[in-house]
């Protein structure tokens, strides 16, 4: 290519980027994967999972938070770098509570997705068994905190698309957890609608729609027919909306 | 009269949520959801954010502590363990209370806290908040019998609450005196430029941990455009094994605020925050004494001294028991009534800091070397020092040593030095910079602390020839667990999988294949995290296994596998609800 | 492939027999593949201890102290060790009780649920006694290759024991791979 005024390096791969653009942002639009599960095309990135830190000139950076800049040369798909990406969705795994024969999201469920874009065949690490507080109050969505990976992906799509302040992450350390913005602190008194962006953007299976499990038989739901990395590219929220729902 | 202190905390309570938050918690012994709503309501903020700010941190509880609430700090210096004496375990033995549990009366809890930089008085507690130092056996009997009497803590006696400066050595910035004015009457003479000038000259560089170009920040803040401008003070101090910031605080604030005024003029801010670890509260008192009279000398305030339009005031906020808030973005967080989470950089404080304006924050020793730079000229400064690190450095010295305390040396001496002087004989490592620092082994006691070489905020810790080093490494995995702000995957579940793989050697079932994993996953959480804490975490562990691996392989075992958990304890729950004990109720 | 039979034996810990049912889903294909191993201890052969065998499959995950005894038979009788399906790999549905005190578990099961006539919690020595948790069989005892799915599907078995019977180490493709 002529110059690279507007063009980085992905794995040898040269592609164009427009200004203001993050790495993540070009390298979906030149459908190039790097894998992420705290990322949402259309929100503001927060970098927290950290599966798409990538080399660049040799420094470590995520992916999802660094702005693109002309000539920049990035590794993504190397050994190491897929090593430790499956190292931590082992660990998010671990973290949590997660069994997939027993879930409503699996099949379709970004996590599970994730580990076998990366082949994980195990958790590797020793679980961590939370007990954490399932909140059924509100009639159509339920939130299973035993699942949440804390992506913050509810947080963000309540405020910066529904217009609204749902969600929140409380807690330190090994204790963080998903919180309601309501004073009982239940979703049943929140004025989350069931089709807010917060309420479906869950990449797991802690906010489900309530009566909506297993409507895809087995074989037919996404990630039966399709690679994470291949989904990845289709993906934005839609506009803000003004006034969330009425 | 624009020019009072008072006038700018009118009501401490009410300038800040955190100050807010910690009265509640400290009348109603625990923040209920009742108080959380009020609050929300008070300071104009979603239920929820307070929700999240009372939960991350440590000194906001959500179900009611005991009257006397007792946190010992956990430091391998201050620490509850002394010799083979636990005082935590004593005291709550004492008072027939479990650790972290409320008695049933209400009367006593006791806990675990982080370092609470009394290193260099030993064992200590914080009290309803207040600092008890110098804690043994005695103490501890004696403590416990006025608890039970039910004497108020005003009627203890007061030297128990005594906090000493304990200075050793006296360098370059501990020998000198400020006239508090003498400086800053100096810098306003010249424009900021010049001052700034003679800052990068002196080639002072932040005494916090990073070591940054100080001039260089301040430039860059002072080149930033901005609506405002901020000084923000990082007094958070929560390195274990570091105190020369209170000491310093203890002494020097006037040199302290000065430095932060000339800061103030460089970079042209009016308005500063010193923010202070809740540790430190106790020094609130004292220090909004000496801005008190600062400001009745015109040395802040309006027109300082009558140099119109040269305003500047500063406000103290007292932080609640979290580490990670001397992060400076999370710093920052914390400023703005948030949980101290560290944001993503670039971009950096200096362009975008407090309210998203540019900001300088710096260490309470580097504010108090730019005021005395000011005043004595930068070739003063570069007199002492190596080529990289100018000046002199100031250490806490504490943990196996006859003489703990602040030492004061020109950057480049060497660790066998510092040794020497605080007598310390058969030293075994010494952790320069805290747990997140370098552990030296007595083969490497020639290397110098300077940023060239071993580069620290202040913490110097010493481990003796009966040391167990393993258990230091435990002590530090724990804090780091305990500490973790919990944003990003790799530390927050990292740190945790990491001080139970420790616990797993400790124990004595690790294997080989144990140390690999350790290794891997200090690695793994060294180079993904998000952040300095993240970065740091796992160094005592690599730093041990490649210069103590014996250590570790002798707690090994021979197995090539072992159970992730001990088996034999797992059936216990079921032992005891079947009151079986037979051999098939065992497990090796 | 080798030219004596490779000796395989399997078991169910805390499973379902669902990843022993999908096994046999082989239909046709497990005529062929009886040409080349055998089995020791299974659910297929009724031998009760574990011999000296080629390769162990490990279907459920760990609950009992008699799953723990069972579970170190196989690996110090197989040169190879296979965890089974979700429930050896991750505990699985069985762990469900993990986020329940055992107390609980075994209160509301013998003294306090429903249609319960003569509340008592078992303590006859013959019972395995519980573990405080179900853990992954990993846990425990060192496993040489994980095979996920609930369970996981017939030709994900022999795309497992084909290269196994030739020495090789198994490759399992991502489509193949499943948690559920
Ligand atoms: C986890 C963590 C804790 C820190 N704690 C402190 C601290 O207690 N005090 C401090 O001055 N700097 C601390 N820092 C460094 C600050 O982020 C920042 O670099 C420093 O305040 C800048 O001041 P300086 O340039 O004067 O050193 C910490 C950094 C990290 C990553
Ligand atoms: S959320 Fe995803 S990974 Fe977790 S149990 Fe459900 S399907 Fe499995
Ligand atoms: S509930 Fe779902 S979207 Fe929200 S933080 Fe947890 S995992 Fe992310
Ligand atoms: S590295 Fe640790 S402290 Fe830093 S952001 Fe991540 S979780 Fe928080």
């Amino acid at each position: 290519m002529a110059n690279n005024e507007h063009t980085i390096t992905i794995d040898g791969t040269e592609i164009h980027f427009k200004a203001g653009q993050t790495i993540m942002d070009a390298a979906l639009s030149a459908k190039i994967y790097i894998p992420h599960l705290c990322h949402y095309p259309g929100l503001t990135p927060s970098g927290n999972c950290r599966l798409c830190v990538v080399e660049l000139n040799g420094k470590d950076v995520t992916a999802c938070t660094t702005q693109a800049q002309p000539g920049q040369q990035i590794r993504n798909q190397t050994p190491e770098l897929n090593a430790a990406r499956m190292a931590i969705t082992q660990m998010l795994f671990v973290e949590g509570n997660h069994i997939c024969p027993s879930c409503e999201k699996s099949g379709n469920c970004k996590l599970q997705a994730m580990g076998y874009y990366l082949g994980m065949r195990d958790e590797h690490y020793p679980q961590f068994n939370p007990r954490r507080e399932m909140d059924a109050s509100h009639p159509a969505v339920l939130l299973d905190r035993s699942r949440c990976i804390l992506c913050d992906l509810c947080v963000r799509a309540s405020r910066e698309i529904d217009g609204k302040n749902v969600f929140a992450i409380a807690g330190r350390g090994i204790h963080a957890h998903l919180i309601v913005n309501t004073v009982s602190g239940k979703l049943g008194d929140s004025d989350i609608a069931v089709d807010d962006v917060a309420a479906n953007i869950c990449p797991v299976g802690a906010i489900l729609i309530k009566e909506k499990g297993y409507v895809a038989p087995i074989g037919r739901r996404i990630y039966d027919q399709h690679m994470i990395s291949d989904v990845a590219f289709d993906e934005h929220v839609p506009e803000h909306k003004e006034h969330g729902n009425d | 009269m624009m020019n009072q202190y008072s006038n700018h905390c009118v009501d401490f309570n009410a300038s800040h949520v955190l100050h807010r938050l910690y009265e509640i918690q400290h009348t109603e012994r625990h923040i209920s959801a009742e108080s959380m709503t009020l609050v929300a309501d008070e300071f104009k903020m979603s239920v929820s954010q307070v929700a999240s700010v009372v939960s991350f941190y440590s000194f906001f509880y959500l179900e009611p502590v005991g009257r006397y609430h007792i946190q010992f700090s956990n430091c391998t210096s201050c620490g509850y363990q002394v010799g083979q004496l636990n005082l935590l375990e004593k005291i709550c033995r004492l008072l027939s209370v479990v650790t972290g549990k409320t008695r049933e009366d209400g009367w006593v809890s006791v806990g675990e806290t982080s370092c609470t930089g009394m290193c260099d008085h030993g064992a200590s507690m914080l009290i309803n908040g207040m600092p008890l130092a110098r804690l043994d056996d005695e103490r501890i009997t004696q403590i416990s019998c006025l608890i039970s009497e039910q004497k108020p803590l005003e009627q203890w006696p007061v030297e128990w609450f005594r906090v000493e400066s304990s200075i050793q050595k006296h360098g370059l910035l501990l020998s000198e005196t400020l006239q508090p004015g003498s400086s800053l009457k100096k810098v306003l003479v010249s424009a900021p430029q010049q001052i700034l000038n003679h800052i990068i000259d002196s080639g002072l560089r932040g005494r916090g941990g990073a070591g940054f170009g100080t001039g260089k920040k301040w430039q860059f803040c002072r080149d930033a455009t901005g609506e405002a401008r901020y000084v923000v003070c990082n007094a958070d101090e929560g390195e274990p094994g570091t105190f020369k910031d209170r000491v310093l605080l203890e002494n020097n604030a006037d040199a302290l605020f000065e430095g932060m005024a000339i800061c103030a003029y460089v970079i042209g801010a009016k308005k500063g925050y010193l923010y202070l670890r809740g540790e430190y509260r106790y020094l609130l008192g004292h220090l909004q004494n000496v801005l008190k009279r600062r400001y009745a000398k015109n040395l802040l305030g309006q027109s300082i001294l009558e140099q119109a339009g040269f305003d500047f005031d500063i406000e103290i906020v007292v932080g609640a028991g979290a580490y990670i808030c001397g992060e400076e973005s999370a710093l920052i967080e914390s400023l703005e009534g948030k949980p101290g989470i560290p944001q993503i950089r670039p971009p950096f404080p200096v362009t975008h800091g407090y309210l998203g304006q540019p900001t300088v924050v710096n260490n309470v020793e580097t504010f108090i070397a730019a005021t005395h730079i000011a005043k004595n000229g930068s070739g003063w400064f570069k007199s002492m020092g190596t080529k990289e690190s100018t000046g002199s450095k100031i250490l806490s010295v504490s943990g196996d040593c006859r003489i703990p305390g602040v030492y004061e040396y020109p950057y480049g001496v060497s660790i066998q030095q510092v040794l020497d002087d605080c007598g310390a004989d058969n030293v075994q490592a010494v952790q320069i910079g805290g747990p997140a620092g370098t552990m030296v082994a007595r083969k490497d006691f020639s290397r110098q602390i300077s940023f060239e070489d071993l580069s620290t905020g202040g913490s110097f810790l010493i481990f003796g020839e009966n040391c167990d080093l393993l258990s230091v490494n435990q002590n530090f995995a724990r804090f780091f667990a305990h500490e973790s702000c919990g944003f990003c995957t790799p530390c927050r579940v990292g740190t945790s999988l990491l001080t139970n793989s420790l616990q797993k050697i400790m124990d004595g079932r690790a294997t080989p294949l144990d140390i690999h994993e350790i290794k891997q996953l200090s690695a793994l959480v060294k180079r993904y995290s998000h952040c300095g804490l993240g970065h740091t975490a796992a160094n005592h562990i690599l730093d041990s296994l490649q210069q103590f691996s014996e250590r570790f392989e002798k707690r090994l075992t021979q197995k090539t596998f072992t159970p992730q958990i001990d088996l034999d304890a797992a059936l216990a729950a079921a032992r005891k609800m079947t009151g079986r004990d037979d051999a098939d109720a065992h497990l090796e | 492939m080798t030219d004596h039979k490779v000796k395989i034996a399997t078991t169910s810990l805390a499973g379902c027999f669902g990843c022993h049912m999908s096994f046999l889903d082989m239909d046709e294909k497990l005529a062929i593949l009886s040409e080349y191993i055998e089995f020791n201890r299974s659910p297929f052969t009724d031998v009760k201890h574990c011999e000296p065998s080629d390769i162990g499959l490990i279907e459920g995950g760990v609950c009992t102290a008699e799953n723990v005894h069972v579970l170190r038979e196989f690996r110090a009788n197989c040169k190879i060790l296979v965890a089974v399906g979700a429930c050896a790999i991750t505990g699985g549905v069985p762990a469900m009780r993990n986020y329940f005190d055992l107390r609980d578990c075994l209160e509301e099961a013998y003294l306090h649920g429903a249609g319960i006539t003569n509340p008592q919690i078992p303590d006859d020595t013959e019972l395995p006694l519980l573990l405080d948790k179900v853990y992954p069989v990993g846990d425990v005892v060192k496993i040489d290759y994980f095979l996920p799915g609930c369970p996981p599907p017939a030709d994900a078995f022999l795309q497992l024991l084909l290269p196994l019977l030739d020495g090789k180490a198994p490759q399992m493709t991502g489509e193949k791979l499943h948690y559920d």
